[in-house]
């Protein structure tokens, strides 16, 4: 599936050509085909339905409230005499100290207070995928790995090794244990780095998972803890997610571990957080590393120059997210809203019978289609997958783009759409399902 | 970059952990004893010993992974942690396994260590000790910084006039704040794109008009600069640049890319002008040395000067690189910040020749120098060539700009009316500052290279250190920051190759600080004419 680019006379680096950047994944051609016909309720209602794009609009009424009625976020009547000029010239890589009190003051909240977060040791950058590269090049150099739980995130791929020249080693699960991590996972993940003689770096895990929409128990973070802490090694945790938790209970933030341990080793931990997912504001390009490692946090800092936040939009999500009592009501609302979502879907599908992972988190179901295919291989799912982005004209993201070492599983986005959106697409599922039951059923008579 | 291991770090930390030789020599006696009594032969001679290597790398493993639960600082010892109260803030962690014993990329460990270079030195001194006239008047005048303060009085009216409806919307759905939520394309919104590249048509030379589809947006020039060095070059190639250059290109152009930079230094004798002879210089002495030189990159106007290159010099460079097959960056990011009477010209404007392959020229540019916003993280690389432009597009995705400040941003550019009479009065203000800040530095003995754009001098102050090299240089730089509390550059830390020339940003100041500064200039300048 080479690009051909017409090279010019005058050449490029390897970066520069290089397909590292992995968008030729089926993962990106399901939103090429979306972006081409995509589905709109009154002018396009045959075209594509977006499920591939883990976006949160189930609670951006409430942030768009707020804006309106609190100005001074936006504006700068308000500010001290000479607030302003600061603003306009700050370009200290530290960031805004009110906005890095809100980020670390609203992480504690999602996290029910289990655990402190410091603003000194939040860094940050423009967007989480920023934040898992410059983590990448601080904890690793060119050649040396990462290993990263499967199936995982696609922008992995490229987020973790495209500039920095590092590489991903899988620690396989699957769906005997529910996909949990194991500690013989990790072992065997290891071991083929050592066999090639590769450095294994660091794991980096992503609690609550994506793809799996399902958090992390506390037992398996503790394995993964003893592990890395065994070999030495770094353990990034992606907590993305960890505010779109169905219930506050439920998720298990590797920060929790470690301040009931008194953070005996914490300096090889990292969590990495975003707005993106639990404030829905992609658009804002907002990141952060939180590191227990000085030096980390030294070092991130100063590479932080390449992927700085604008002082205006930190200025505007401080004011926000320092007010408590909104940002515990957006947390609650938030996570009832993605629950009852789940539960619409998951209805749904159980309805048209097909099954998916018990999850408990983020923006999406794990999907089984497994019995569906017509033999159990990659190849066998992506035939399965055709026609139901082409065909039922739903783009979900199959489960061989995110590295899943058995084949038949997809995710499925349920948090990007009205709710009448979704009840369109559960429609086109049941019908497809109930095509495929009849002529399965005529092709058994028909014997 | 190369792909060394840090072994380095490990090893040092081996040190640290190496066990008491008494445990270690229990264990080596048993196998010894076979081979002293002779036992075993050749076999068994070469077997023990490797026998013996590996237990001792088991034994050593082993004790590390032990010996990491107890931190080796000690005042970060478990036993003190049950006095700390759980609320306190987390600084308390900095004394606690701060020293890293789980190793970190070389990359890290180089970006770690504490800043060498006077540039960053004097930020930092400056940021413990910043001058106020009411709080501090004895605290550091920050001159090392190239910010320009001079209009912020016209940006801040303008926001407070229009900055609700440009960031929140109106009724029109697609204006509200639910339209800048979502992903935005990586490389910047349409309505950006199209802002920007009517600015640069403005302020760029006014002469070509710029392709909104040529643009990548980034946050700041800085990630620009880094993008193109990955683009453009593999790791252990080299662009070559005239010197002094601005020191930000070390770290913005090498840092993670592994690309060098070779300098072609400047001389005062022809103001720190390029010449086309001292570029093939210097490309033959790279390829002698094996090195692969992918292309040229400079500041035009030029930082740390703020001179100027002639449309003859552009279209010399653009010939060279013909030549050589090579690439042009060109770094326009004080194109606005004229005060001289010469007109800037853009290297797009050198380019409408049919041999000349326009697909080698890249320029970088951003809002932080003539638009003042150095906050707001605006930048932008322009470009004719499409997998250059098709690859940075998908590398903006580590630096976009955030969407409500590209809405804000585009609306303020989109004000045709607002963005003359900001241009306008900046080059005035400017070149007021400017007058009176040469001035005053004549006044004192001190002479600047001839300039017309930027927002600095280039001072000449070789008469006042000794010995005159770059200890004496930085001697000096270390009494401007010591006694007159004045934070400027040093031309060592441009790469400066005549010692004795400082970079001095003058647009920090109103008209009215000046006499303050000069005096303060004064203090150090009289105490080395006297030693002298």
């Amino acid at each position: 599936m080479a690009i051909e680019i017409e090279q010019p006379c005058v050449e490029l680096s390897n970066v520069a050509v290089s397909e590292t950047h992995g968008e030729d994944s089926p993962y990106f051609a399901g939103w090429k085909a979306y972006d081409e016909n995509p589905y709109d309720e009154l002018t396009n209602p045959s075209g594509v339905i977006q499920m591939g794009l883990a976006e949160n609009q189930v609670s951006f009424d409430m942030v768009e409230k707020y804006l309106e009625q609190h100005p001074e976020a936006s504006t700068w009547g308000k500010g001290a005499p000479g607030w302003f000029r600061e603003n306009a010239l700050f370009q200290d890589y530290h960031g805004l100290k009110s906005f890095r009190t809100a980020m670390a003051s609203f992480m504690q909240q999602i996290r029910g207070g289990r655990a402190k977060f410091d603003p000194d040791r939040v860094v940050l950058t423009a967007g989480a995928t920023a934040a898992n590269e410059l983590l990448t090049f601080i904890l690793a150099n060119p050649g040396d790995a990462l290993l990263v739980p499967t199936p995982y995130y696609p922008g992995f791929d490229r987020d973790l090794c495209w500039r920095t020249g590092v590489k991903i080693i899988p620690i396989h699960c699957d769906s005997s244990n529910n996909f949990q991590i194991t500690p013989k996972a990790l072992e065997a993940a290891y071991q083929q780095a050592v066999s090639t003689y590769t450095k294994v770096r660091a794991v980096l895990i992503t609690n609550p998972s994506n793809p799996l929409g399902a958090t992390i128990q506390r037992s398996v973070l503790e394995d993964i803890l003893e592990f890395v802490t065994r070999k030495n090694i770094h353990l990034v945790s992606d907590e993305i997610y960890s505010g779109s938790a169905f219930s506050a209970d439920e998720f298990v933030s590797v920060a929790e571990i470690l301040e009931a341990r008194d953070y005996k080793d914490a300096e090889r931990v990292h969590i990495v957080y975003s707005l993106s997912k639990d404030l829905g504001l992609p658009g804002f390009r907002v990141g952060t590393i939180y590191s227990y490692n000085d030096r980390v946090v030294t070092t991130a800092r100063r590479m932080s120059s390449f992927t700085l936040i604008s002082s205006q939009t930190q200025h505007l999500l401080a004011t926000m997210l320092s007010d408590e009592e909104f940002t515990e009501n957006y947390i609650k609302t938030n996570r009832e809203r993605l629950r009852k979502r789940y539960e619409m879907i998951i209805d749904g599908l159980t309805s048209s019978g097909i099954e998916c992972l018990k999850g408990n988190a983020g923006l999406f179901c794990w999907m089984n289609l497994s019995p569906l295919l017509e033999k159990p291989t990659r190849e066998g799912e992506l035939e399965l997958w055709n026609p139901i982005l082409h065909e039922v004209r739903l783009n979900i993201s199959p489960g061989s783009s995110c590295h899943c070492s058995e084949p038949g599983w997809f995710r499925v986005c349920f948090a990007n759409m009205s709710e009448q959106t979704l009840e369109v697409a559960l429609d086109r599922i049941r019908n497809f399902m109930h095509e495929r039951a009849s002529v399965n059923r005529s092709l058994f008579s028909n014997r | 970059m190369t792909q060394t291991r840090s072994t380095a770090t490990e090893t040092d930390d081996q040190k640290n952990r190496s066990p008491s030789s008494g445990a270690t020599g229990m264990k080596l006696i048993v196998p010894l004893q076979g081979v002293v009594q002779g036992r075993g032969g050749l076999l068994l001679g070469s077997l023990i010993p490797c026998a013996l290597f590996y237990f001792l790398q088991l034994y050593l493993k082993r004790n590390r992974s032990k010996n990491s639960s107890n931190p080796p600082s000690p005042s970060a010892s478990s036993s003190n942690l049950p006095e700390l109260p759980r609320s306190s803030s987390r600084t308390n962690l900095s004394s606690r396994g701060s020293i890293g014993r789980v190793p970190v990329s070389s990359l890290a460990n180089m970006i770690a260590k504490p800043d060498s270079s006077p540039y960053y030195i004097g930020l930092e001194r400056v940021f413990l000790d910043p001058y106020d006239p009411v709080n501090n008047p004895d605290g550091i005048i920050q001159l090392g910084l190239s910010a320009n303060k001079l209009c912020l009085d016209l940006i801040e009216k303008w926001l407070s006039a229009n900055v609700k409806e440009s960031l929140i919307g109106t009724d029109d759905v697609s204006l509200s704040i639910n339209g800048i939520a979502a992903y935005q394309p990586f490389d910047g919104t349409e309505e950006m794109k199209m802002a920007m590249s009517n600015f640069m048509s403005l302020v760029l030379g006014g002469s070509v008009k710029f392709d909104p589809s040529n643009i990548i947006l980034t946050s700041g020039g800085t990630p620009a600069i880094e993008i193109l060095s990955f683009c453009l070059a593999d790791q252990g190639n080299a662009f070559l640049v005239p010197s002094p250059y601005y020191p930000g290109f070390d770290r913005d152009f090498r840092w993670r890319t592994g690309v060098d930079l070779i300098p072609v230094y400047c001389r005062s004798t022809d103001n720190f002008s390029l010449s086309i002879t001292a570029l093939e210089q210097a490309y033959s002495q790279a390829r002698k040395r094996g090195v692969k030189v992918r292309g040229i990159l400079f500041s035009n106007p030029s930082n740390p000067v703020g001179n100027l290159l002639s449309q003859d010099m552009l279209h010399s460079l653009v010939e060279f690189a013909q030549e050589k097959n090579i690439h042009i960056i060109s770094d326009e990011i004080y194109a606005g910040s004229m005060y001289g009477s010469e007109k800037f010209v853009s290297i797009a404007e050198v380019l409408d020749l049919e041999y000349i392959d326009k697909s080698r020229v890249h320029i970088i540019y951003g809002l932080s120098k003539d638009f003042a916003l150095p906050g707001f993280r605006v930048g932008a690389l322009y470009s004719f060539n499409e997998s250059v432009l098709a690859a940075a597009k998908k590398l903006t995705r580590f630096c976009s700009i955030p969407a409500p400040t590209q809405r804000l941003v585009a609306s303020m550019l989109s004000d045709q009316r607002f963005v003359q009479e900001y241009i306008s009065t900046n080059q005035k203000r400017i070149r007021e500052v400017h007058k009176e800040f040469e001035a005053g530095l004549n006044k004192l003995g001190i002479k600047c290279a001839k300039s017309s754009a930027g927002v600095y001098c280039w001072a000449d102050m070789s008469e006042l250190i000794r010995p005159y090299s770059e200890k004496g240089e930085l001697d000096l730089w270390e009494k401007f920051l010591s006694v007159a509390k004045i934070s400027i550059t040093p031309g060592s830390a441009c790469h400066c190759i005549e010692p004795g020339w400082f970079r001095i940003c003058f647009t920090t100041l109103d008209l009215e600080d000046i006499p303050l500064v000069i005096e303060r200039f004064g203090r150090v300048v009289e105490t080395c004419k006297s030693s002298g």
